[in-house]
């Protein structure tokens, strides 16, 4: 593991020998695991390689037994919670869908625009030009234009997608983790989707779960497949697919 | 900033609601004092007796619908809150009787010197002070409800688990008032009261007074309601009912915005209490039961949670129902409650004040499209579902 921990210090999420289990069984074991800043990557893997465990741990859901987290090498994410982490500049995009039902998409973005938190500035927040224009920029980057006074309840499982990847955005984080974004979608959407992805991660690191491989085929990046809550093989789509162990657990022959 | 966040209160429904009661507030004392008792429009004392406590229940209602339908806080404990601030109120109104007691203790109130108490407890020094029980009226109901919700939602208590814990609260409330040596008269509670700022509490005057106060009041926490749930702050409220787990990763501290919202709302109820007791003359360990606190959300739910003025128009509706049962079939009035309650659940689930509106949607949309056919103007507006979209 030496290599790992040359990277540590340009790295901005590093994952050293973390470990947890639950119940006896082990979810995560030993895992190590570093993302660059500006760097996309994928992870693939078999159901119930941790792959959502992992972003449990890295978002403050879930503490590791054992192991170092850290961002941007300096801060400890294991002694804090989901709000601080947010604040950190961590974004995470859930499985299923999460947005705002009952908001429009206007609404689900202001809400999730990076401004003061705590209950009063809150309550006496008002729409101030700069963030009309910057929620009016992220509503193009994610194609809802013209769909802003709608009810999040009533966009299509797609758009939800895209709602929820809008608000991250509007978050301004370092790091966005991005779970299973193109599941129920269709080509069509799938294909924007990576285009979009591409885009954000222009701007900063985008960790993407996925379990489409044409999708990841198509955002052409470095992928990682976890198998059993380690790291199995690392490194270019090809490579790894063509890895004996990751045919083995995940692809099948 | 203040101005601003009062101003975005003032939407349409809800300026109707405050001039209503504002009227009410007006014309009811009005025509008991000014008209002649013989005379058609005269409204007698008794009446307005049980229109005011009505809307210290209406205050109630609408405090249970800050926290339960804009931040899905299902409190089944709110009754708690509302005595609590009716105790405050009861302990100013039974310092001011002073030596007229049947025992003339000038110091002691009647049930203190019944339980040979020789001096009065810590806690009710400085209560023959107006201003000091009006302070003990918001802040003894709003520490209650920071304590119980520090821990709560610290320890992310949600769901039908808070319900449990809420409804134990009020519970154990009301057995620890039950006993003699709390020192808050124990079963009889606190009564006989005699004056309310040197006025007469039974005076006509009096009882017209505190009936404007109840709806003045009520129209106030129906502004400030108004204002908090129409902020960026309500919109987060919302949020965390329906999601909570995407406001905690956009960053929010969600028990710091249950916990708010939850000190409001007890102090909400904690100032109906207080309204509540000179008008009925009475306060006992029975405000605390758990069969209170659940009536509080049927009144809520059949009115329409979510939508503030609902729970008004609810907690006077079935207060009213509830008089006119218990005096025509004594018997029945639970069973009717219990019907009410289910047949809202089934044919109402958004409560009355909901499914007007969405009534009224419905209508428009249907007129609309009905007139882009008729006219055929401009038929890419025709849209077969607009009702349907109109939901």
């Amino acid at each position: 593991m030496n290599t790992i921990a040359e990277t540590r210090t340009k790295s901005l999420l590093y994952l050293e020998n973390v470990s947890v289990s639950f119940d006896g069984f082990k979810a995560i074991n030993s895992l190590s695991f570093v993302v660059e800043p500006g760097e996309l990557r994928a992870i693939i893997g078999p159901n119930g390689a941790g792959k959502t465990t992992m972003m449990d741990i890295i978002t403050g859901k879930t503490r590791p037994d054992s192991g170092t987290v850290l961002f941007e090498d300096s801060i400890d994410l294991t002694k804090k919670d989901e709000a601080d982490i947010a604040q950190l500049g961590i974004g995470r995009k859930f499985q299923k869908p999460t947005v705002f039902e009952s908001h429009t998409v206007w609404d689900n973005l202001e809400l999730a625009l990076n401004r003061d938190r705590g209950v009063f500035g809150t309550l006496f927040y008002r729409l101030t030009p700069e963030d009309k224009a910057r929620i009016e920029e992220i509503l193009e980057t994610v194609r809802l234009t013209h769909r802003a006074e709608e009810y999040a309840a009533n966009l299509s499982h797609g758009q939800k997608q895209w709602l929820e990847i809008g608000m991250l955005l509007a978050q301004e984080p370092k790091l966005l983790l991005v779970d299973e974004p193109v599941a129920g979608m269709t080509d069509a959407e799938t294909a924007e989707t990576a285009i979009l992805l591409r885009e954000i991660a222009k701007t900063r690191s985008v960790v993407v779960v996925e379990h489409d491989m044409g999708f990841i085929r198509d955002l052409g990046v470095k992928v990682t497949c976890l198998a059993e809550g380690a790291v199995l093989a690392e490194g270019s789509i090809d490579f790894v697919s063509s890895d004996p162990k990751v045919i083995e657990n995940y692809l099948g022959r | 900033m203040i101005t601003g966040f009062i101003l975005r209160a003032l939407e349409g429904k809800i300026v109707a609601m405050i001039v209503v009661l504002v009227g009410i507030a007006i014309l009811v004392p009005a025509l008991n004092l000014l008209t002649p008792p013989d005379s058609a429009f005269h409204i007698p004392t008794y009446a307005m007796a049980l229109f005011g406590k009505y809307l210290c229940y209406a205050l109630l209602a609408l405090a249970l619908d800050l926290v339960w339908g804009y931040c899905g806080i299902l409190s089944l404990g709110h009754g708690a809150f509302f005595a609590l601030g009716g105790y405050a109120m009861g302990m100013y109104l039974m310092r001011q009787i002073g030596p007229r007691g049947v025992y003339g203790n000038p110091v002691l109130p009647d049930f203190m010197v019944f339980l040979n108490y020789k001096e009065l407890p810590w806690f009710w020094y400085g209560m023959d002070w107006f201003v000091v029980a009006m302070a003990m009226v918001l802040l003894v109901p709003g520490l209650l409800a920071f304590v119980f919700g520090w821990f709560a939602f610290r320890s992310r208590v949600n769901g039908v688990y808070l319900s449990i814990i809420t409804q134990a609260m009020t519970y154990a409330l009301m057995l620890a008032f039950f006993r003699n040596d709390m020192g808050f008269g124990g079963n009889n509670g606190l009564t006989d009261f005699k004056d309310i700022l040197g006025f007469q509490v039974q005076a006509d005057g009096t009882r017209a007074v505190l009936f404007a106060l109840s709806a003045i009041m009520l129209a106030l926490c129906l502004l400030v309601a108004s204002a908090i749930t129409r902020s960026k702050f309500g919109k987060v409220l919302v949020g965390v009912r329906d999601a909570e787990s995407r406001v905690r990763f956009l960053g929010f501290r969600v028990e710091n915005i249950k916990l708010f919202t939850f000190v409001v709302s007890a102090m909400f109820a904690g100032i109906a209490g207080a309204l509540f007791v000179p008008q009925v003359g009475i306060i006992n360990p029975g405000e605390f039961a758990p069969a209170n606190s659940i009536e509080i959300v049927v009144w809520t739910a059949v009115g329409g949670r979510g939508t503030l003025i609902g729970p008004i128009i609810g907690a006077v509706l079935v207060n009213a129902g509830k008089s006119f049962f218990t005096g025509a079939f004594p018997e029945f009035w639970l069973f009717a409650l219990g019907g009410l309650f289910i047949a809202v659940t089934l044919f109402l689930p958004k409560g009355i004040v909901d499914t007007i509106q969405h009534g009224f949607r419905v209508r428009k949309a249907m007129k609309a499209a009905a007139e882009a056919e008729k006219g055929r103007v401009g038929t890419d507006a025709v849209n077969p579902s607009a009702a349907q979209a109109a939901e």
